[in-house]
This record gives structure tokens, sequence and C-alpha cells, in this order.
């Protein structure tokens, strides 16, 4: 049994924002399901008890004081925008026509 | 003998005694590159008037009496996913083609601040995500040793030109191995230093609990000088640890393993390991014991999962970071054409500007996080990941460092495992358990394997902040390497 279907690579690919073309699924759906295989593995390590790691450090909860800093200006913060206007970001449409 | 061929701590000392200038120095290095990047193509950005105006305005520094440190006027070669202010940052990714970073990394700040002189850009597998270079959108990098080889990854660059003397120091990054198998399959010395010892603030996201900023040099003693240059504290980012950087160039001059005790981990070795690799590894197990350490076999038996865990680990924490490139504010945009949707062109955009490896891991890491699947592969992972790191725990209990090959197999050929991502996975195997406990590891040259005479790397690992073990150990072996070589490794390798 594969342990992927094209199917859900197909909505992996949409969750992930990726346009990716029939024969693109069909040759990731081929490999993720080798690799999704391989990994699975992990279950076969006995670890109900085991506290799960999200991080090598114990550290929490860093602040920095708020203070004010300085920081880009508008212009560098744009000038690697793909598009501007009026010192703005412009965007594609982010609604859909009936919205 | 010629500037290019000298240590780093050489060209420092020549700098601060007024004999050569920054400027010589960045030159020769420059004329280097020029005449072997047809056959390494290590960088992806040099800009000669660039580097040579940072190496006058270091000369003006020494001249005006700042004290700048052992390394000022060495020039560097710097991973393209550290951010710089006057050059391209790319991360080897079509989406970010022509990136002109408004900041600097801290690294990079780093860097500039101790006098050193920025060559020029690396290449690398794109965000850092494999283990030959081959994944970069511009081209491979090809070893030194052999031109029909990889170069290791991801920070296959640095390790190429540092080992084909286009450059005496190079940053890299390790996230499961991407300094440490590059150093080891150049013949060279690569560090990974305790993750939060050194600062990810400007480095381009891969998988954040992870990525470890390090230093590459042809011998130890000029990693850890290196290594102290750009270490240490930054509140710029939030996994930094706020204490003193371990003294990593005084246990290079202690350079001593006796009465040391020095782990060998019993999983790493058999099947699947290159004979010659093995042989070289013995050797030098041998070797340490000659010196006066003693060696003890310790097994971590859940070492065997570390590679599965970290595929689950580092492309969740991908999927989230690379989300950030969606068109908008930087970087490519595909498909803007007054009709489609943001998510249209988003979707768009991504489809062109990410490789196929970086899709891959894109989705792996999409997947492992869905619902439905969370606990059983990433909630999984993350509890593996806490029995590794009781592993090394209860190893330390008994022993100083754990030693293993650093790679199962020599430098491989340039596309041998370039349609087999769970191959080219294996070349990690050994060095993916210090990412995810989060410890110390350096990879030294152990010799060259018999089948192939290329070179075997010897990895060195220590607890976490006991970075100065790691350096102890490497320059000892170093040391007795050398004398028994009769000179650095890499003398061995062909001219270019």
């Amino acid at each position: 049994m594969s342990a992927i279907t094209r199917d859900e690579v197909a909505h992996l690919a949409k969750l992930s924002r990726l346009a990716l073309t029939d024969d693109e699924l069909d040759h990731y759906a081929t490999q993720l399901d080798v690799i999704i295989g391989s990994v699975a593995k992990v279950a076969e390590v006995a670890a109900e008890d085991v506290p799960p790691s999200s991080h090598a450090l114990p550290l929490t909860n860093v602040f920095r004081a708020d203070e004010v800093r300085q920081s880009l200006t508008p212009q560098q913060a744009l000038a690697n925008a793909p598009a501007v206007e009026d010192d703005r970001f412009k965007v594609p449409r982010i609604l859909g026509e009936e919205e | 003998m010629s500037l290019i061929h000298k240590t780093a701590a050489e060209l420092g000392a020549l700098v601060a005694a007024g004999e050569v200038s920054a400027e010589e120095i960045a030159a020769a290095h420059l004329d280097r590159i020029e005449a072997t990047e047809p056959k390494v193509n290590a960088f992806l950005h040099v800009d000669r008037e660039v580097t040579l105006e940072q190496a006058r305005q270091v000369d003006a520094r020494i001249r005006a009496g700042e004290k700048l440190g052992p390394l000022a006027g060495v020039p560097i070669a710097h991973k393209d996913i550290f951010a710089t202010r006057d050059m391209p940052t790319t991360a080897a990714s079509k989406i970010l083609e022509g990136w002109r970073p408004p900041y600097d990394a801290t690294v990079t700040a780093r860097l500039r601040a101790a006098g050193l002189v920025i060559l020029g850009k690396t290449n690398l597998d794109e965000f850092a995500m494999g283990s030959s270079t081959e994944n970069s959108a511009y081209g491979v990098t090809r070893n030194p040793w052999d031109l029909s080889r990889i170069p290791g990854g991801s920070s296959g660059g640095s390790s190429a030109a540092v080992a084909a003397y286009q450059a005496p120091l190079s940053t890299g990054t390790d996230t499961g191995g991407s300094i440490r198998q590059p150093a080891a399959v150049t013949g060279i010395v690569g560090m990974k230093p305790t993750y939060g010892g050194s600062s990810r603030y400007g480095l381009i996201a891969f998988a954040s609990s992870l990525d470890t900023p390090g230093p590459f040099a042809r011998n130890v003693h000029d990693a850890a000088l290196l290594h102290e240059a750009f270490s240490g504290y930054d509140p710029m980012d939030s996994t930094s640890i706020d204490a003193p950087v371990p003294s990593v160039v005084a246990a290079t001059q202690q350079a001593d393993v006796s009465g040391m005790r020095i782990g060998v981990v019993k999983e790493f070795g058999g099947e699947g390991y290159q004979p010659g690799v093995l042989a070289r590894f013995n050797e030098a197990v041998k070797l340490l014991e000659s010196l006066g350490a003693e060696i003890v076999e310790v097994s971590c038996p859940t070492f065997g999962t570390a590679l599965p865990a970290y595929y689950l680990i580092a492309p969740s924490e991908c999927s989230s970071n690379l989300a950030r490139f969606d068109a908008m504010r930087y970087g490519l945009r595909v498909g803007d054409d007054g009709t489609r949707s943001a998510e249209e062109v988003m979707a768009l955009t991504r489809a062109a500007g990410f490789g196929p490896e970086v899709k891959r891991r894109i989705m792996l890491g999409t997947y492992a996080l869905s619902s439905g699947y969370y606990d059983a592969y990433y909630g999984q992972a993350q509890k593996v990941r806490t029995l590794i790191a009781r592993d090394f725990e209860n190893a330390y209990q008994r022993v100083d460092v754990l030693i293993s090959p650093t790679t199962p197999t020599t430098a491989f050929a340039i596309g041998e495992r370039a349609d087999d991502p769970m191959a080219m996975y294996l070349a990690d195997l050994c060095t993916i358990p210090s990412n995810l406990a989060g410890n110390a590891a350096i990879s030294v040259p152990c010799g060259l394997a018999d089948e192939d005479n290329l070179p075997v790397g010897l990895q060195i690992m220590a607890p976490v902040l006991g970075d100065d073990r790691c350096y102890r150990v490497g320059a000892a072996l170093e040391k007795a390497f050398e004398a028994r070589w009769g000179g650095p490794l890499l003398k061995e390798a062909p001219a270019l």
C-alpha cells in the first residue's frame, strides 16, 4: 500500500501554494511515497511517556526591552518590492469577484 | 610561500606587522578566484572593486590605530545565505535572484567589525537543503580534489573555496551536517558550534531550531580564530545563548588528549560505510589512544532513528519558514497580469521560483504538520529528539567527547544521487544527531580512502557549550596526523 496518493500530493501542493504541473505531481507522488515510507520508522520507537522537544535549549519567553529603535525607511523597505504604488507594496487582488 | 597558501593566522600576523596590506592579500585571492573559478565554480557573486574597497578600509583602520584582532585583513568567502548590505543574497534560489538585503546579518557585521575582508558569496544547495550543492539554481560547484565529484553540501561553495586556496576561511551553516560533511569530503576543517552559540539574525531561515552558523578553515587553529570572531550572544536572536563563548582558540593551543575519555559511537559503522572511511577512522582511534586518550565504546541506541526524525522536523520547520516567500514584498513575482488573484500569483511564483528539493521538503513538512498526521509524524519525531538528547547525556556521563566518521562515504560523483532523495539524505547519517541535540561538533581530516584517494573526515562531538573540547581533540589529532603525513592533508590535492 502506498503511504501517500497522488490526490493527497495535489492537496499538499495547494496547501503549500505551489502550482505544480501534472508531470510534477506524478513525480513528487512517487518520491514522497518513498520518503514518507522511510521516515515513518519514527513510529517504531516506543516513546509514549517521553516529552517532545521542539528545541535543543531550555529557553522560554525571551523578551527585549520595549524601546523605539531605528528601523528601515519606507524607501529601504520598498527597494526590493516587485511592485510599488504611493509608498506602498502593490499586490494582486486578494478578494474574489463576488466577495 | 605565496599569500594564498598561508594560514589565516599567518596572514593576520603579516598585516598586523605592517609587512603586507589587506589590499594586497585580497588582490592575491581575487586573482586565484579568477584563475580557478572556471573549474570550481564556488562563488555566486564576486565584485573585485567592492572587495578591494573593503580591504583599503581595513588598511586605513589599522593605520588609524584601531584594535581589530588577529584576523584583521584576512579574506573570507561568505555563504550566500547570510544577508550582506553590499552584495546580493540569494540562498542559491531563483526566488531571491538579485535580492539586495537592506541590512547585514550579525555574522556579516561581526566579520566586518573584526576587519575580515569578504571576497564574495559562495554557492550552496538552495536554501541550504541538500548535501551536494547540486540543488543550487545557479549551477554545481566542483570538488577541488576531483572535479567530477561533489564538494558536499549545503555549504559546498564555502568548502570548495577553502580547499581550492581561493580563501583561507569561509562561513557555513549547519542544519543537519551542512558544514561538517562538506569539510569532510574536501579535506578541510568545519565546525558546527553549539546551537545558539552563533547568531541566526540575518541568516535566511531553513529550520530555525537547528540552523547554526560556523567556520571552515584549512586547519583547526584558524577555524577557532574565526569561531571566536563571529560567535557569542546576540540580542537580535531570541535563541542566542547569553553566556561567554567557550575558549576555543586556547583549546587549540592545548592540543592534548592525555587523560581524556573518548567514546566511539557503536551505531556508526558497518553496513553502508565505505571500507576506506572505516579504515582511516579506526587508525585515528588508535592514534588518539597512543596520544594518551582512553577509548571507550559507547552505545547510543536511538541514533538510528535520528535521520527519519530529522526528515520530519527539518521539513516541517522549512514549510513554515518558506511561507514568507509570497511574491508580495520582495523577491520574484510571476503571473501578475491584472487578472489573477494574490493566491494564484503566489502559487505560480513559488512553483517557478523554488527548485525540486525545496518543493519536496515544503510538501513533506506540510504533510507532517497537517491535522490527522501531526501526532504520528511531527509529534513523534519531537519525542525521538528527546531520546537522542538523552542518549548524548548518558554518553557524556562516561566520556568527554564522542567520535565517529563524519560521513559514511567519500565525495560521490556529481549526478550520482541527484534523482534519489533517500540516498542523498544518507550523507548526513552521522552528523544529524548533534543538530537535534544542539551539541557542538567538528570535522577534521583523517586521511585519504584507499579506494579513491579522496579525503575522509573524523567527527568529534561534545556537549552543549563544550565547543572547546572539539577543538582540543581536533588540534591534537591534526598535530599527530601532520607529523605522520609531513604536512597538511591538502598538500595531496591535485593542483588546479
